[in-house]
């Protein structure tokens, strides 16, 4: 079995202007991953397929994750005006102070795919493709087309990402019902605020759908009901 | 059967759409019958929708719909703790619970870089073994139901199933909700006592399954509903992504506990039986010799148990923190590779964790299977899939 390296390698060889990026991963697994550029991905995968050396013909599983933005505060040195007594006499200086500057790191949706050889029995080599934004851009280019088992695979990672694969041939929601509006796995999904049926509901509850009622104006509690 | 093909040669003559499923002209006359088999069809295992498009009884197209079970295991898992999502794993294929702990177990032991001392090593093959008898002989009861055997030869399979049960509750505590192995070994510990009843049972095991199959082998019925039906391609079982006693039954040698000895797979002697005409009649009989070759890895296993601890001292129970990074660990469940992939950020919780399941991989090719046959037959080929919903749906 290749290293990461040797197959990044492979790739740009025969794959020409392939972007390949390894990601290394800290832990104790040691299943350090590529990173795809999505607009050669589907050439790369390709390859990776029909070549024979390296035969990966069984994608084995296909996971959405999500990053979402984050905050980094990082503490900066900038020199700065500072106006000082020295020896009585007050007298601007020029400092090294210390910032705290926060930026934000824009977050992404990635497709994690694991891929075996079943003719030459390795694995499992892991590709990662990343979206550029979480909320417009959202698309990658899916692998369906290529391996048969990302079919179903690709539609959950739509279902509960939002991460949409060109060229899938039958991109549906799988998991929820057709006129469900969310993503559920994304970190910041949040559980509508509809509450379940209680016998004799109180305190959270009802205060859940006493929010209902003002904000909609047409909430029913459970009392009205008769539940 | 068990003579090894050759390798599925990557160089296939491949054509556009080659492993999309073929469109079938209907030819009668009229209009199609669209029919919704489910979700509350008794053969669906549960609650699985398949919309059929009917030429007079000839099936010309079929969609799956999932999603009646869905519960969102997964979001559930990434808001608790790593131990807390593991009896929650039993309820993924609720038939086969141990080998589902086995696979969390495994990925969070690789995420980790824990060891697992070898007496746990044992109890967890043959904890999965058993798991894997009493899978396949209720899901051969199963297919047999659904060939309109009505109840018999399943009470032949579940009698089995029962004194396998029985085991597990003594060890565990519970018949099917098991929730019995952890990181870094497994709960308690098996008592001599326990383990004598063990081997009791595995020597009845082989007069049962040469009942079941003296029954079965030559059954007029069973042989003309079943074989040359539902033909999977091993090209397409490949790229498809099928794993366990389907992908084998169509002639592919692929077996994890061969490939990847996970655990102490190396040291027991066992064949993975093949099947060379790919039918449901194959399916069938790869599962029934796969539960000989698995009373050959308990007798082994069996004997040779060592002593000493159940569970690494070493092992961090409270405040299990795995420091960032990521793993996939796979295993060989009875219904194909069950695999976890986790993300760690260091925290107690797991930032993603996903399930492969197989029983939802493995109904990729439902359609290809069922195209142009009866909609009698698209029960038996479903039934041979062997699926479980509450996997199929998380």
């Amino acid at each position: 079995m290749k290293t990461v390296e040797e197959i990044k390698a492979a790739i740009e060889t025969a794959v020409p202007g392939a972007k390949v990026d390894i990601v290394t991963n800290p832990g104790p697994s040691g299943q350090h991953s590529l990173l795809l550029g999505a607009q050669t991905a589907a050439t790369v995968a390709t390859f990776l397929r029909d070549d024979p050396e390296l035969a990966l013909d069984f994608l084995s599983n296909v996971s959405g994750v999500d990053w979402p933005d984050r905050e980094i505060s990082e503490k900066v040195k900038v020199p700065k005006q500072v106006v000082k007594t020295v020896e009585g006499v007050e007298q601007t200086v020029e400092e090294m102070v210390e910032e705290t500057r926060k930026r934000v790191e824009p977050g992404y949706l990635e497709a994690v795919y694991h891929l075996y050889s079943m003719a030459r029995k390795h694995g499992p080599v892991v590709l990662r493709m990343r979206t550029a934004n979480r909320l417009d851009s959202v698309k990658l280019p899916s692998f369906t087309p290529i391996w048969r088992s990302a079919e179903l695979q690709e539609r959950e990672a739509f279902d509960l990402y939002g991460i949409v694969f060109e060229e899938h041939p039958d991109l549906r929601r799988i998991l929820m019902w057709d006129g469900f509006k969310d993503h559920p796995m994304r970190k910041d999904y949040v559980e509508p605020d509809d509450f379940e049926y209680e016998p004799t509901a109180h305190d959270e509850v009802l205060a859940r759908a006493q929010a209902h009622k003002t904000a909609a104006g047409a909430g029913i509690t459970p009392q009205e009901t008769g539940r | 059967m068990s003579a090894p093909t050759a390798d599925i040669s990557i160089q296939l003559a491949r054509q556009e759409g080659w492993n999309r499923p073929p469109v079938i002209e209907p030819d009668g006359e009229g209009e199609l019958l669209e029919l919704a088999m489910g979700p509350h069809h008794p053969s669906t295992h549960g609650v699985f929708r398949m919309d059929v498009a009917l030429d007079g009884e000839r099936v010309v197209r079929l969609k799956p719909v999932f999603g009646y079970l869905h519960r969102n295991h997964e979001k559930i898992a990434e808001s608790t703790s790593y131990l807390a999502s593991m009896p929650y794993t039993d309820r993924l294929d609720y038939f086969c619970s141990l080998t589902n702990n086995w696979a969390y177990a495994l990925a969070v032991e690789k995420l980790v870089g824990q060891e697992v001392p070898e007496r746990a090593e044992y109890l967890r093959v043959i904890l999965a073994e058993f798991t894997r008898i009493q899978n396949h002989a209720s899901s051969i009861g199963f297919l047999l139901q659904e060939m309109g055997a009505s109840g018999t030869p399943l009470m032949y399979a579940f009698r089995e199933r029962e004194k396998i049960l029985d085991l597990f509750e003594s060890l565990t505590g519970s018949r099917m909700m098991c929730n019995y192995m952890r990181f870094g070994g497994c709960r308690v510990d098996a008592s001599p006592a326990w383990l004598d009843a063990a081997r009791k049972v595995v020597a009845e095991l082989p007069e049962f399954v040469d009942e079941f199959e003296s029954f079965l082998r030559t059954n007029e019925i069973l042989t003309a509903r079943t074989q040359g039906m539902g033909i999977l391609r091993p090209e397409l079982a490949v790229n498809a992504g099928i794993t366990g006693p389907m992908l084998r039954a169509s002639g592919v040698n692929y077996d994890i506990r061969k490939v990847d000895r996970y655990g102490i797979y190396d040291r027991f002697k066992f064949r993975v039986p093949l099947g060379d005409h790919w039918d449901i009649y194959d399916r069938y009989m790869v599962r029934m010799l796969e539960m000989r070759e698995s009373i050959g890895i308990l007798e082994q296993a069996l004997k040779d148990i060592p002593g000493g601890p159940v569970m690494d001292p070493k092992a961090k129970i409270r405040g299990f923190r795995p420091k960032p990074g990521e793993a996939y660990g796979r295993i060989e469940a009875p219904k194909g590779e069950l695999g976890f992939y986790l993300i760690s950020d260091g925290s107690p919780n797991p930032y993603r964790y996903r399930v492969r399941p197989p029983s939802l991989i493995n109904l990729t090719v439902l359609e290809d299977m069922c195209l142009g046959h009866n909609v009698a037959d698209v029960v038996l080929i479903f039934g041979s899939v062997d699926i479980v919903l509450g996997e199929v749906d998380r």
